[in-house]
């Protein structure tokens, strides 16, 4: 579904660029677990620079990343993990350092009324339970990985998906019992979602960083985006959605 | 002129891009690739998948077309139309709405989850029931342009001289239509191998159970473009191999 969105992106993006190229249009590209957080961000520059137009492309970091490198038209990209972002750097694709603004931790989320009654990572080796997880790849996945390598339990999901929001969705539909995704994310979903907290969630913590662009097409548009994400405004705005400081 | 160029170029923009692959494929490591164990495991999941779903569409879409083309049921044109209609959605929004019905809560799927302990997304058996779900259409279009063009008469004078309408069926109308029925039968089973949109939304991802070949291109370009790009070879020579080996026989025969 992110990739279908991203082609009516690239559609529309692409369209933009064989004009006059004075529109005001910045393109993000941000982790799923920015969805609630930079959309409301997005708004506010949107309000304080007028003829300006956000635009957004939420996804796994890793889909992020790997899109940015084949040519994606973004002008700024938030990571949910500093990998994802080195695979940009790496390439040469940032227009100036990554900075962390933010940090985040894994949760259980259980749908309302937690049916299969999970109270922690042990019950995510149970065969009988259907558990969702975040692939490898993308942060929350890793992050998942190391919480079960600290626990010392063998995790058995019945789908491992592309990004947190996918995981996230699973578990509001009541689609399974039990999944890892950040604390945000059980936050944002309010009472259908139920989020049970673990020992080693310690493990999970994930730095994001965000970055302006080598090729965003308005180099200091993408810069003021990325200032006013560090903003005390955009620090608020991540505090209330259950950030950590970076 | 006029013409020739134009299709010259619809000709290069759906044959480049398939050249393309092959350019790019990586050909020293490909037999290490194709043998290695989730390759195998993904493409064997696809077939036995495509496989059964089209056994399903065929048990249920067979009389479907029969129903439409020779029954005598009011408004048959509505129903022919929502027939189709899975045949122009988009299979994502097909998914979205097994999740919604099939599923856990789902409006049957809580009951098959309460009565029979049965939970469909997630499994193998999901895989089947989404490919199914898109592919269908292909085989019930197929089959009722055969059943119109076939002469009802032969059927009547079947039932006349005695033969019941099942036994008409069998022996007098599906051999004249056999066919359209082939034809629909593979392009029903190409539709339900390529089958990604319905597959992920209701099936979601696991290697061995629900990781079907497209699932695992679409996934490996994330991480490993290189299998991408391999899995998408096989899939395109299982295409190609498929057109070969039925095109004389059936697909451009007079069906």
């Amino acid at each position: 579904m992110r990739a279908l969105a991203l082609a009516a992106l690239l559609v529309v993006t692409g369209c933009g660029t064989s004009g006059t190229g004075g529109d005001g249009r910045l393109t993000v590209f941000a982790a799923a677990s920015l969805t609630e957080t930079f959309t409301r961000l997005g708004a506010d520059f949107e309000a304080a620079n007028p003829g300006v137009d956000v635009v957004f492309n939420f996804g796994g970091s890793s889909a992020l990343a790997q899109q940015i490198g084949q040519g994606a038209p973004a002008d700024v990209f938030a990571s949910a993990a500093p990998a994802n972002m080195a695979q940009v750097v790496d390439a040469g694709g940032t227009a100036a350092e990554p900075v962390t603004f933010a940090a985040n931790r894994l949760e259980i989320a259980v749908p309302a009324g937690n049916p299969a009654g999970i109270t922690g990572l042990a019950d995510f080796a149970d065969a009988d339970a259907k558990i969702a997880l975040c692939a490898e790849q993308v942060p929350c996945g890793a992050a998942a990985k190391r919480a079960f390598e600290a626990a010392g339990v063998t995790a058995r999901p019945d789908t491992v998906e592309q990004d947190v929001k996918a995981v996230l969705t699973k578990v509001r539909l009541g689609e399974v019992d039990a999944a890892l995704v950040y604390r945000t994310d059980v936050r944002a979903a309010g009472g259908e979602v139920v989020g049970i907290g673990f020992p080693e969630a310690d493990r999970t913590v994930n730095h994001y960083p965000i970055a302006p662009l080598a090729k965003a097409r308005d180099a200091a548009r993408a810069r003021a985006f990325v200032d006013h994400v560090r903003s005390d405004r955009g620090r608020a705005v991540l505090a209330e959605a259950g950030f950590d400081a970076p | 002129m006029a013409l020739v160029l134009p299709a010259v170029v619809g000709l290069a923009f759906l044959l480049v891009p398939l050249v393309g692959l092959l350019v790019r494929a990586p050909w020293g490591t490909l037999p290490a690739r194709l043998l290695s164990p989730s390759v195998g495991e993904a493409l064997r999941l696809s077939l036995v998948c495509a496989s059964l779903a089209t056994v399903v569409c065929l048990v249920l879409g067979v009389p479907l077309a029969w129903l439409l083309a020779r029954g005598d049921v009011p408004g048959r044109g509505v129903l022919r139309a929502l027939v189709t209609v899975p045949l122009v959605l988009p299979p994502v929004v097909g998914g979205v709405a097994l999740l919604f019905v099939l599923g856990r809560r789902g409006l049957v799927g809580q009951y098959l989850d309460a009565w029979f302990g049965v939970s469909l997304p997630f499994t193998t058996a999901g895989v089947v029931l989404a490919e199914a779900f898109v592919a269908m259409p292909f085989l019930v279009i197929s089959v009722e342009g055969a059943l119109r063009a076939a002469d009802p008469r032969y059927e009547e004078a079947a039932a006349t001289l005695g033969a019941s309408r099942w036994l008409a069926f069998r022996r007098v109308t599906l051999p004249s239509i056999l066919p359209g029925v082939v034809a629909g039968t593979v392009l029903c089973w190409a539709r339900a191998l390529g089958e990604f949109g319905a597959t992920i939304t209701f099936a979601g991802n696991f290697p061995g159970e629900t990781t079907t070949m497209p699932l695992a291109v679409y996934l490996a370009l994330e991480t490993e473009p290189d299998a991408a790009i391999v899995l998408s070879v096989v899939l395109l020579l299982v295409s190609v191999g498929v057109l070969a080996a039925l095109r004389d026989r059936w697909i451009s025969g007079p069906s």
